[in-house]
């Protein structure tokens, strides 16, 4: 019953405590804050409940988060649906979603979409990979010994501000209009993003880790493996994620340049015969193959970080 | 354990003329340092004074000190912080740096029994308390069974609770593995309890040099343990002449 000793400030409630029903209760709605009357010259302190009962949070949700959270999607479709069938919007502007899904079988009992989505892949996997692993050789070269942060970061942040899509003139005069061009433009894409997360992450790996694993006699390449690598790993994932972005983001522009295979070749047929239901099914594709990766970046994430929040994911 | 133990008089920390100064502003000068093994001795003084500095010297991590300082190859760190790699599991904390081969995971396993961390052997550091992740630095120092002991205020980050539990354990562990020790501390109770010598640095030299004549385990409430706490608080600058008689 500490709290009930604190009555009586002053001395005035001399006499034994009060039960908690003979307590002054607070004052109706609109009277000064009980905190305020502290200077006052009665002595009677003002007790209230610190959070109603009857207002606490009980954690009780009606509705399941994830159940909550796909009401917007699902409000989105059917605004869709509604403004296409009922002919509010004409098919030559957008088509409807039973459209919509009708050319995706088409396209896929031909073959032709996997064909074109295989072609699309190839491309975006072989960028990737090239821009991803010249950017990590890039990041270390740099991070990690002077003379290469002297020579590759300065070269590496002046290119930098050179916008992609900016080369792709450049890029058809050296590689022609084949694979070369666009494969070579995905690539510069994604090697920044990743060169600059890891070499930032290569820097920030805490120096007294460092330290304290030199005086238990790890050697430097044991340093690198152990320590430096594992410690910039949080931010290459980081840089990933925005590589894979990029890379889709540039498939799509590579992709109108002439081109006979390809999602992007797909777009542009769709777009000489008014399909626009191909048009919307490309795009929805591009959304699903996008959110897939990132999905697929997110559970690396939790394995490789699950030390950050220590969970035993083995 | 009594102080009739004389520490043998093999040296294992050799010191002589030693300074340190950084940009022109010297830090201490001339400091001459012997440290015999099984010796514990602690090193007081106030901050700023370069106890940690010296430690840093002894562990190899300084590359810019004056004179020579003679040390064994076999020595190992506990820092303020425990400065375990949260990638690791906490056995694979332990087992860094060891030579590999089968007996490195033996090793580690004994280590953490040591510590009283066997069912943490397999949990991400993060995870831990700051009592649980200094004990496995603790392992992790004293695992490689070193002849020089480094602590550099090891416990400065504790609660007093653990604290205390700590000098009990770090005093135990020093009576079986019998490494050589230097306890950087700015606690004099701490280097009184443990040490079997105490070191105050301050103006650049060492003011004291005393050996703790008290038997394990030592009574803070002892009036020999106050006296000299007394004399060593007013080394450190600290008056407590007001206190009440």
């Amino acid at each position: 019953m500490s709290a009930l000793d604190t009555i009586g400030v002053g001395g005035e409630l001399a006499g034994p405590l009060p039960r908690p029903a003979e307590l002054p209760t607070a004052p109706p709605a609109g009277g000064p804050p009980a905190g305020h009357a502290a200077h006052e010259p009665t002595s009677v302190v003002v007790l209230e409940e610190a959070w109603p009962a009857a207002k606490r949070r009980t954690g009780r949700v009606l509705v399941p988060r994830s159940v909550r959270r796909m009401t917007g999607p699902l409000l989105l479709l059917a605004l869709w649906f509604l403004v296409t069938a009922t002919g509010l919007v004409s098919a030559r502007t957008l088509a409807n979603p039973i459209d919509v899904a009708k050319a995706f079988w088409e396209l896929a009992e031909t073959g032709e979409l996997t064909r074109h989505l295989w072609v699309s892949l190839k491309r975006v996997v072989v960028g990737l990979a090239l821009g991803v692993s010249s950017g990590v050789a890039l990041a270390v070269l740099a991070g990690l010994f002077r003379l290469g942060d002297d020579i590759v970061d300065s070269a590496v942040q002046m290119l930098r501000t050179v916008p992609v899509l900016g080369l792709v003139p450049l890029f058809m005069v050296w590689f022609g209009i084949g694979e070369e061009p666009k494969i070579a433009l995905i690539t510069i894409g994604t090697l920044f993003p990743v060169y600059v997360n890891t070499y930032a992450g290569i820097r920030g790996v805490d120096a007294k880790l460092v330290e304290a694993a030199t005086t238990f006699g790890v050697g430097r390449w044991g340093l690198i493996r152990q320590v430096i690598l594992p410690g910039a790993l949080p931010n290459f994932l980081v840089g990933l994620r925005f590589s894979l972005t990029a890379s889709w983001l540039i498939l799509i522009v590579a992709e109108q340049l002439n081109t006979r295979e390809g999602l992007g070749y797909l777009v542009n047929e769709a777009r000489v015969w008014f399909r626009t239901d191909i048009i919307v099914l490309t795009l929805v594709i591009y959304a699903v193959i996008g959110l897939a990766l990132d999905g697929g970046v997110r559970l690396l994430e939790r394995r490789l970080l699950a030390w950050r929040r220590g969970f035993a994911a083995r | 354990m009594s102080t009739t133990d004389q520490p043998s008089q093999r040296p294992v920390v050799v010191g002589r003329d030693v300074g340190r100064s950084f940009d022109g502003r010297s830090i201490y000068s001339g400091i001459d340092l012997d440290i015999h093994a099984d010796e514990f001795v602690a090193l007081l003084g106030r901050s700023g004074t370069g106890k940690s500095t010296l430690l840093r010297a002894l562990a190899g991590l300084d590359d810019g000190y004056d004179g020579s300082v003679l040390v064994p190859a076999a020595r190992s760190v506990v820092f303020q912080e425990p400065r375990l790699l949260p990638w690791r599991r906490v056995r694979a904390n332990v087992e860094l740096g060891l030579p590999r081969g089968g007996r490195r995971r033996a090793l580690a396993t004994g280590a953490l029994a040591e510590v009283g961390l066997t069912e943490r052997a397999g949990a991400w550091p993060v995870t831990l308390s700051g009592g649980e992740a200094q004990r496995v630095a603790l392992a992790r120092a004293l695992v490689r069974e070193p002849q020089l002991l480094l602590l550099d205020e090891p416990f400065g980050a504790l609660d007093a609770l653990t604290r205390l539990k700590m000098h009990g354990l770090l005093r135990e562990l020093c009576r079986r593995h019998r490494p050589a020790v230097l306890l950087v501390t700015h606690d004099v109770d701490e280097a009184i309890a443990l040490a079997d010598r105490v070191l105050v640095l301050d103006g650049g030299r060492f003011v004291v040099d005393r050996r703790v004549a008290l038997d394990h385990p030592r009574d803070r409430s002892e009036p020999a343990f106050g006296a000299l706490r007394a004399e060593l608080l007013e080394q450190l600058g600290v008056q407590i002449g007001e206190r009440a008689a």
